[in-house]
């Protein structure tokens, strides 16, 4: 084919060349037919190596391609499930004692809610497995390693595969499907801590064992409902040695797509629990245990997130906006006991026992705001804030709230700034600056925050 | 009762239109094949656009409510959609759809596929141990996936399953017609050394048997440093490229900056239907693509 061209070619130029036939004409012409004449012998130069080069990789590839036998030989292991580790640290420097950390005007409620601690320090080390148990159900388990020893079961729960009507069903212990953060674990967070009102309501997080039902609207409008029953063992109940439902939640997210580059979500939340004997303790600015107490009653939580998020063309890899706010109510309404002996020497004139019983009422709320912009590939940048109202306790004539921080009116708010850097999907680094007021008037803390976050292993899919 | 009668007809045949299968496809070129395939027998949802990553996509709450109606589910796999599919598929409570079901259709499974790594590890990139997932663009492979799936959709819609056979052999058809058009349109590109921006496009370049001698990525999936561009500059220098070839979603900066500093062009491909003004459909994709390269070698 190459040949006959070349001879196309020489046919046509020795053609129009013998009209107007000069000397430089002519040399012109020799010198097309010569570099036509090289390109081609090129050209074929590179096809015949080609084809020797497929040839040897065909016969190179023929040994290994009995594709069967490989997987014969996986054997055993072939069915081990999708396992994938988080590896978390950090370094903290604050400008107040993590250890002394309240939110003041908020009953303590046990959760790990403190800032980390000062210095380096190991994040907890997170160890997921997750697979088909058969064709009706999946079975996940994650595990976090704390530093100091010791393996905490965070989620290992079952969910259906096959219900008809887009219902679902998930039972064990799992993450509440409330808000938006609560079911995300911490490495996918855009900041180094937990929301203030996630702290003050749920000790960072809603847990639980339990089942789950959720079913999901067959309409263009994704429109999810759920509800959760639960033992209630954590804040904001407690354990109970009933039997019986002990924690309900009820919840709703509707979200859909704006054009091809805005998609948003936005849910209600509820959570309902008869707290008995929901005991604590409080601390002063020493650290030391100053105070303790329990309360009985009924606690409900409401809640409203939303979450708008914007790529352009849809395509969040280069540039990205997510900007994210939920609001968190709380009435609890019952009986508390409290004992703050352990405050003070007892005057000695006094004599009395510093503890008494009567009953509490009390709202509360919460929310945070937050944007996280990612100007180029990698890299983003984010602010959050956060306010607490801890409303006022309304209290029986036997209480006092001047006595206890945890009773007194305080509006806590917290300003975050972060930066983070992720060179590929399954690395993170990031700094974060906070100040925090939730101490109390005048104690502002100043913290600073640089933390790497990575996972390695089976590569994750997120949720929105 | 002639009037009953008709009336009668328009509500089983307005059934019928409801009745349509519903697709998601993950894709534009499997929403594309799928409608080749199923003509009015489907109704096609496309999760994706040609602007989009495909492997950077939020499981959308959009994408859910559409899973959770689809009854067939058609997807690349080999790893393109994982950051994804698996919880829009999960989270959809549609039995059918599970991986394992009929309606899970994953295209990868039906073609032989390129750069299958040999050792997995992240510290290559991004790698996808089931290979290279950009297979679309050789349209043998297409040819494959449509026949698979045209037996898929006669498998989940047996009353129409004559209707898929014969969507499938019309679009085969008109593809074995047009591929050694597209072959010979191409001919002068056999040989042609080019550098990638991703790897995008290994099959295109096997199919048509250009060269690809550098990307403009050191490891799949990971930005370029300055420094590794002025690597692949140096060695341009030594072994010219003609042109450098980039998917209509990926970032011009790399690519802007070889084809300035190496003063060779830069070749937007559509990639998948949409990708250009003139990719409208699975034909016009390869009319465009290789109209593109051969416009990129003059």
């Amino acid at each position: 084919m190459p040949q006959r061209k070349i001879a196309l070619a020489v046919a046509l130029v020795a053609c129009t060349g013998a009209q107007a036939a000069t000397d430089a004409d002519l040399a012109a012409i020799r010198a097309q037919v010569e570099e036509l004449k090289k390109t081609y012998e090129q050209r074929i130069a590179a096809l015949e190596a080609r084809l020797a080069a497929t040839e040897a990789a065909q016969a190179a590839a023929q040994p290994a391609t009995p594709e069967p036998s490989m997987a014969a030989a996986a054997g055993a292991t072939a069915f081990n499930p999708e396992i994938s580790v988080v590896l978390d640290g950090k370094y903290a420097n604050t400008s107040r004692d993590p250890n002394t950390y309240r939110i003041r005007g908020f009953i303590p409620n046990g959760g790990e809610i403190a800032p980390p601690r000062r210095s380096f320090s190991l994040g907890e080390t997170e160890l997921a497995l997750a697979a088909n148990v058969d064709h009706l159900f999946r079975g996940t388990a994650l595990f976090s390693v704390a530093p100091e020893g010791g393996i905490n079961t965070e989620e290992a729960y079952i969910e259906t595969l096959a219900l008809p009507a887009g219902v679902k069903l998930k039972a064990g212990r799992f993450l509440s499907g409330i808000g938006y953060l609560n079911a995300q674990h911490p490495h996918v967070w855009d900041f180094v801590d937990a929301p203030l009102a996630y702290k003050a309501f749920y000790g960072s997080r809603l847990g639980n064992d339990g089942v789950q039902v959720k079913w999901l609207a067959p309409t263009d409008l994704f429109l999810e409902l759920g509800a959760e029953m639960a033992r209630g063992g954590g804040f904001p109940g407690n354990e109970r040695n009933r039997n019986g439902n002990g924690l309900g939640t009820l919840f709703g997210h509707v979200g859909g797509d704006v054009g091809i580059s805005h998609s948003w979500q936005a849910g209600l939340s509820y959570v309902t629990t008869r707290p008995n004997g929901r005991q604590f303790e409080d601390i002063d600015a020493g650290g030391n245990v100053n105070a303790a107490g329990s309360f009985s009653g009924r606690s409900h939580t409401a809640g409203a997130d939303l979450v708008w998020k914007w790529a352009p063309n849809g395509d969040p890899t280069y540039r990205n906006f997510k900007f994210q706010a939920e609001y968190l109510q709380r009435s609890e309404d019952g009986s508390l006991a409290y004992d703050d002996t352990l405050s003070r020497a007892i005057p000695a004139g006094a004599g009395a026992v510093r503890a008494a019983s009567d009953s509490y009422r009390r709202r509360q709320s919460g929310w945070y705001v937050q944007g996280v912009w990612q100007f180029a590939r990698g890299w983003r940048v984010g602010y959050r804030h956060d306010a607490l109202d801890s409303g006022n306790a309304n209290l029986g004539p036997r209480l006092q709230a001047a006595d206890a921080a945890g009773l007194q009116h305080y509006s806590p708010r917290r300003n975050s700034l972060m930066v983070d850097w992720s060179p590929s999907e399954f690395s993170r680094v990031r700094l974060q600056y906070a100040r925090d007021s939730s101490r109390g008037p005048g104690l502002e803390d100043n913290q600073f925050f640089v933390q790497y976050i990575m996972s390695l292993g089976a590569h994750g899919a997120h949720k929105f | 009762m002639k009037r009953l009668l008709a009336l009668l007809c328009l509500l089983v045949s307005a059934g019928a239109a409801q009745a349509a299968v519903k697709v998601f496809a993950t894709l534009p070129e499997w929403g594309a094949l799928a409608q080749e395939i199923g003509g009015d027998q489907v109704k096609v949802y496309t999760a994706t656009h040609a602007l989009q990553d495909p492997h950077r996509v939020d499981a959308k709450p959009s994408l859910l409510a559409q899973a959770r109606q689809a009854q067939l589910v058609v997807a690349t796999g080999a790893g393109l959609e994982v950051g994804w599919l698996p919880v829009v598929v999960r989270d959809s409570g549609n039995a059918a759809i599970q991986v394992g079901q009929p309606g899970y259709f994953e295209a990868a499974a039906y073609v032989q596929r390129l750069e299958v790594p040999a050792a997995v590890d992240r510290i290559h990139g991004d790698v996808h141990p089931g290979g290279n997932p950009h297979f679309q663009l050789d349209p043998r492979n297409l040819l494959k996936v449509g026949e698979a799936l045209a037996a898929r959709l006669a498998d989940i819609d047996r009353a129409n399953a004559a209707a898929y056979a014969a969507g499938y052999q019309a679009f085969a058809a008109k593809m074995r017609a047009a591929i050694p058009r597209w072959e010979k349109m191409a001919a002068p590109l056999r040989g042609v050394p080019v550098i990638v921006q991703h790897k995008s496009f290994s099959y295109l370049i096997a199919w048509l048997g250009m060269k690809e001698v550098a990307t403009l990525e050191p490891k799949p999936g990971v930005e370029p440093t300055s420094g590794y561009l002025s690597e692949v500059l140096a060695r341009q220098r030594a072994q010219p490229a003609r042109m450098i070839l980039r998917a209509a979603y990926q970032n011009e900066g790399p690519s802007a900056w070889m084809a300035r500093e190496a003063k060779i062009p830069a070749v937007v491909l559509p990639f998948t239907v949409g990708g250009t003004p003139g990719a409208k459909d699975l034909f016009s994709l390869f009319d465009d693509t290789v109209a593109r390269l051969l416009k990129g070698l003059e």
